[in-house]
């Protein structure tokens, strides 16, 4: 369903993203993890269609996102890390446009566009300007666009940010739904703990390479961590000296 | 049992690195204190650093503003200057003039700095995004007062005192100011940029504790408009140019009166005319000066004070927003929906979402009104004109047409700069949305396009209908006239896009600061360019026919055709081509 070969991204002489291979199959729900600037963000917003690759192929659904953008962004939603979003709509009528975007409208999609905000507790929301939402209503309202024109492939980055338990709960749950009608979802986190009990699949990435890749067992196994979580495996791969530092740190 | 703080995340226990005290704690008993200059200083280093980035292109932009910057100074100096040498001649009135001169001026000075300042002040006191730390950490309440007064006074004076400095030029060459002259005039704007900041500041401060700091932005910028239309109007009717035809007063005495007359005496304005004439003739007068920085000092320690009584009060609402409930739906939806039908759900949506924004943002339509008072202004400039009677020629009752079309070109590309140049700007942060849908960039462009064009045209076509209608120009002239503006309509909506999208603010969170950007400023220079190129490829054709007419004869149609078809291929270029290269941009865009 996500297919990325070779996939790099450069700024200047920086390399955000370098020569990344990975396949997500339909029906997958798949973590990407890393410590910041590792180069998950630029990974999914390349994926997204937002930045393109300095080199590399990103394939969705089997559609080159290259060769032909226009189908490829049909095919997926995007959920980003900072709720941007236009001030002076509505809730509603930011799901109505934004389903517009995928040439979509009509009753169903009035329909859809209800219940998601619903299942967010943002009905009473509905027509009140965005520019009155709170950092995690505004989060819930991306969200809500991600669901409303149900895409094959759903990519998000940080989807727990600024979230309540309950809603972060109700997302946790609605990934897995989704995933197990044959949707795929391709998520970064900080938070190990829902990465592990949700994710099939994970890929820890560090200065834009993949440093592990698989399911749990597999980077147990690979890594010789024996019945270690992924908090341990996390920081094997990105640097475990970091409590010394601290100490040092607060020496100063 | 460990002792608390024992809990270590690695092999060393990090109690003892939290015991220990470095020499650099604060001393038990004194509260930390930062100097005012410190609360300034991200924003010095910001302004730095802008200064110090060497990004591409960088010298040709400052030599664009440097160059026009100096051209502006020029014309404002010269025209003062002029006008002023022939005040200097005339006997008696010359200096009164003079004075009243530079009373006006100031006044509009004041208007704009108290307008300014009302607005800027909600944003550096309680809108900025470094308030929170600021109002957090243990600053002073003086000292945060302090700093973000000197910001107020800066943010909304530069623009003023840039404008002052070319002026007071003139004055001190004129009269021979001397040396002094410029410490006397810095002495005296000094308190005339801090009067304004503190009562716009009181006022904003008072406004906030009434209505939430986002509603308070919208009154504000619906007070700001109508009050900036109030003076244009105002100014308007009282016709200033009265004052250069003393043959309309009943004798010299009358008109001596009325310019004796203090325009205001009880402004700063009036002040530091005083003064500063006062020192030109030879007569200085102090009590102008004393009482200048009095006022400002008083207006300072009781701003200060009141600012100690509600700012708290004031930021703590001001964290409140302004909740608004919108009701989906209605006639005009319904309308619109109807008759945006047959384009497709996509373009539906964008054309529908453009003036959805667009009518919600009170920034953005208020200046509709100061707009309308524009237009309407400029109506009754050109219905005042004398145009009949003894000298008036043929050729120049038809050559007034044709240079109206000059100034309604003017007209529609500020407004143009104003409403179309910002909008790719402002999609800066939903651009994630719009590139991750499968949205074709083209079709945003042409949306923004057509929702800025359609309303523009009808205003151009409506003004240019009007004037021609009330100068009685002939048939053909109204005919030039509509065409050539729709024409050019198109074209600096075009231009507008294309200007708007390869010099992007995306950062910026206020629309109305994006067209006084570089970017706005080279968008104005084009349309200038295009306005001109028409009015000259268009004015061979018409120099002819109204020749051929005066003469009785015909007109070559040949000629005619190929002059006014060059000046259609201009407009069609100049919508197209900057369409065409925004494209592209905002493909390559990544955000």
């Amino acid at each position: 369903m996500i297919e990325l070969l070779k996939l790099s991204k450069q700024y200047g002489d920086f390399t955000a993203v370098n020569a990344i291979d990975l396949v997500v199959p339909r029906g997958e729900l798949f973590g990407f993890l890393g410590p910041n600037g590792a180069g998950k963000t630029t990974t999914l917003r390349m994926i997204a269609g937002i930045l393109k690759p300095t080199s590399g192929t990103i394939r969705v659904a089997g559609v080159d996102m290259t060769a032909d953008p226009i189908t490829a962004k049909s095919k997926l939603g995007f959920i980003p890390d900072r709720p941007f979003i236009y001030e002076k709509l509505t809730g509603a009528e930011f799901l109505r446009f934004v389903a517009g975007l995928y040439d979509q409208r009509g009753d169903e999609i009035e329909h859809r566009a209800r219940e998601l905000l619903a299942l967010f507790d943002l009905e009473e929301w509905r027509d009140e300007l965005v520019e009155s939402y709170s950092h995690g209503m505004r989060q819930k309202l991306i969200i809500s666009s991600a669901f409303v024109h149900r895409p094959e492939v759903i990519v998000v980055d940080e989807p727990m940010v600024g979230l309540d338990p309950k809603a972060a709960r109700i997302l946790k749950d609605l990934f897995r739904e989704y995933t197990h009608r044959g949707h795929t979802i391709i998520f970064s986190t900080h938070t190990l703990e829902v990465a592990e009990s949700l994710c099939d699949r994970l890929a820890i990435i560090v200065n834009g390479r993949i440093k592990a890749y698989g399911t749990m067992s597999d980077l147990r196994r690979d890594l010789q961590g024996g019945e270690k979580g992924l908090e341990e495996i996390f920081l094997r791969l990105t640097g475990e000296n970091a409590a010394r530092n601290l100490v040092d740190v607060l020496d100063a | 049992m460990p002792e608390p703080g024992a809990r270590g995340t690695g092999e060393q226990p990090l109690a003892g690195a939290l015991g220990r005290r470095s020499g650099s704690q604060p001393v038990v008993g004194v509260l930390p204190d930062p100097p005012l200059l410190h609360l300034l200083l991200p924003k010095w280093l910001t302004a730095r650093a802008r200064s110090m980035q060497g990004e591409k292109g960088r010298g040709a932009r400052f030599a664009i503003l440097g160059v026009t910057g100096f051209l502006f100074w020029a014309f404002i100096f010269g025209v003062l200057f002029r006008l002023l040498t022939y005040f200097r001649g005339v006997q008696e009135i010359g200096q009164l003039l003079a004075g009243k001169l530079l009373g006006l001026i100031l006044l509009g000075f004041t208007s704009i700095l108290l307008l300014s300042n009302v607005i800027t002040a909600l944003s550096s006191f309680f809108l900025a995004k470094d308030l929170d730390m600021l109002v957090a950490g243990p600053v002073d309440w003086l000292k945060l007062y302090g700093a973000k007064l000197l910001e107020t006074v800066i943010a909304s004076s530069w623009m003023v005192l840039l404008v002052s400095v070319p002026m007071f030029s003139a004055y001190g060459l004129v009269y021979d100011g001397g040396w002094f002259f410029p410490l006397l005039v810095a002495g005296l704007m000094l308190p005339m940029f801090i009067i304004p900041a503190v009562v716009g500041s009181a006022v904003t401060l008072t406004l906030v504790n009434v209505f939430p700091a986002r509603r308070t932005r919208d009154i504000l910028s619906v007070i700001a408009v109508l009050t900036a239309g109030g003076i244009v109007l105002l100014f308007r009717l009282i016709r200033p140019e009265q004052l250069a035809r003393p043959e309309g007063f009943r004798n010299l005495v009358d008109f001596i009166a009325v310019l004796r007359t203090p325009t205001s005496p009880l402004l700063p304005s009036e002040w530091v005319q005083k003064a500063t004439m006062g020192y030109l003739n030879g007569e200085p007068d102090w009590l102008a000066m004393y009482l200048l920085w009095t006022t400002a000092a008083a207006a300072v320690v009781l701003g200060a004070l009141l600012h100690r009584w509600l700012y708290l009060t004031g930021f703590s609402k001001a964290q409140e927003s302004a909740q608004r409930f919108v009701k989906s739906g209605g006639a005009l939806l319904a309308l619109g929906n109807r008759l945006l039908a047959p384009f497709g759900t996509l373009r539906r949506e964008l054309v529908l979402k453009e003036l959805r924004l667009f009518f919600r943002d009170t920034t953005q339509w208020s200046q509709l009104i100061l707009l309308a008072v524009l237009v309407v202004v400029y109506v009754f400039n050109i219905k005042y004109l004398p145009l009949r009677g003894e000298g008036i020629t043929f050729f120049l009752v038809n050559v007034v047409p044709f240079l109206n079309l000059v100034l309604a070109g003017f007209v529609l590309a500020s407004i143009a700069a104003r409403f179309i140049f910002p909008g790719v700007s402002l999609e800066g942060r939903t651009l994630w949305l719009l590139r991750s849908s499968p949205m074709r960039v083209r079709d945003l462009l042409w949306a923004k396009f057509w929702v800025g064009t359609t309303p523009l045209l009808l205003l151009a076509v409506s003004i240019v209908g009007v004037t021609d209608y009330l100068l009685q120009v002939s048939d053909f002239m109204f005919f030039v006239s509509v065409i050539s503006i729709t024409m050019l309509t198109f074209a600096l909506s075009g231009l507008a896009i294309g200007f708007g999208t390869m010099f992007p603010q995306f950062e910026t969170e206020n629309a109305a600061q994006i067209p006084t950007s570089f970017g706005g400023l080279l968008y104005m220079m084009a349309s200038v360019v295009v306005i001109g190129g028409v009015v000259v490829l268009e004015a061979v054709p018409v120099y002819d026919y109204l020749s051929a007419k005066l003469a009785g004869r015909e007109a070559d149609p040949t000629q005619m055709v190929f002059w006014f078809s060059m000046a259609a291929l201009l407009c069609i270029t100049a919508t197209v081509l900057p369409i065409r290269i925004a494209l592209t941009r905002l493909e390559a865009v990544e955000r």
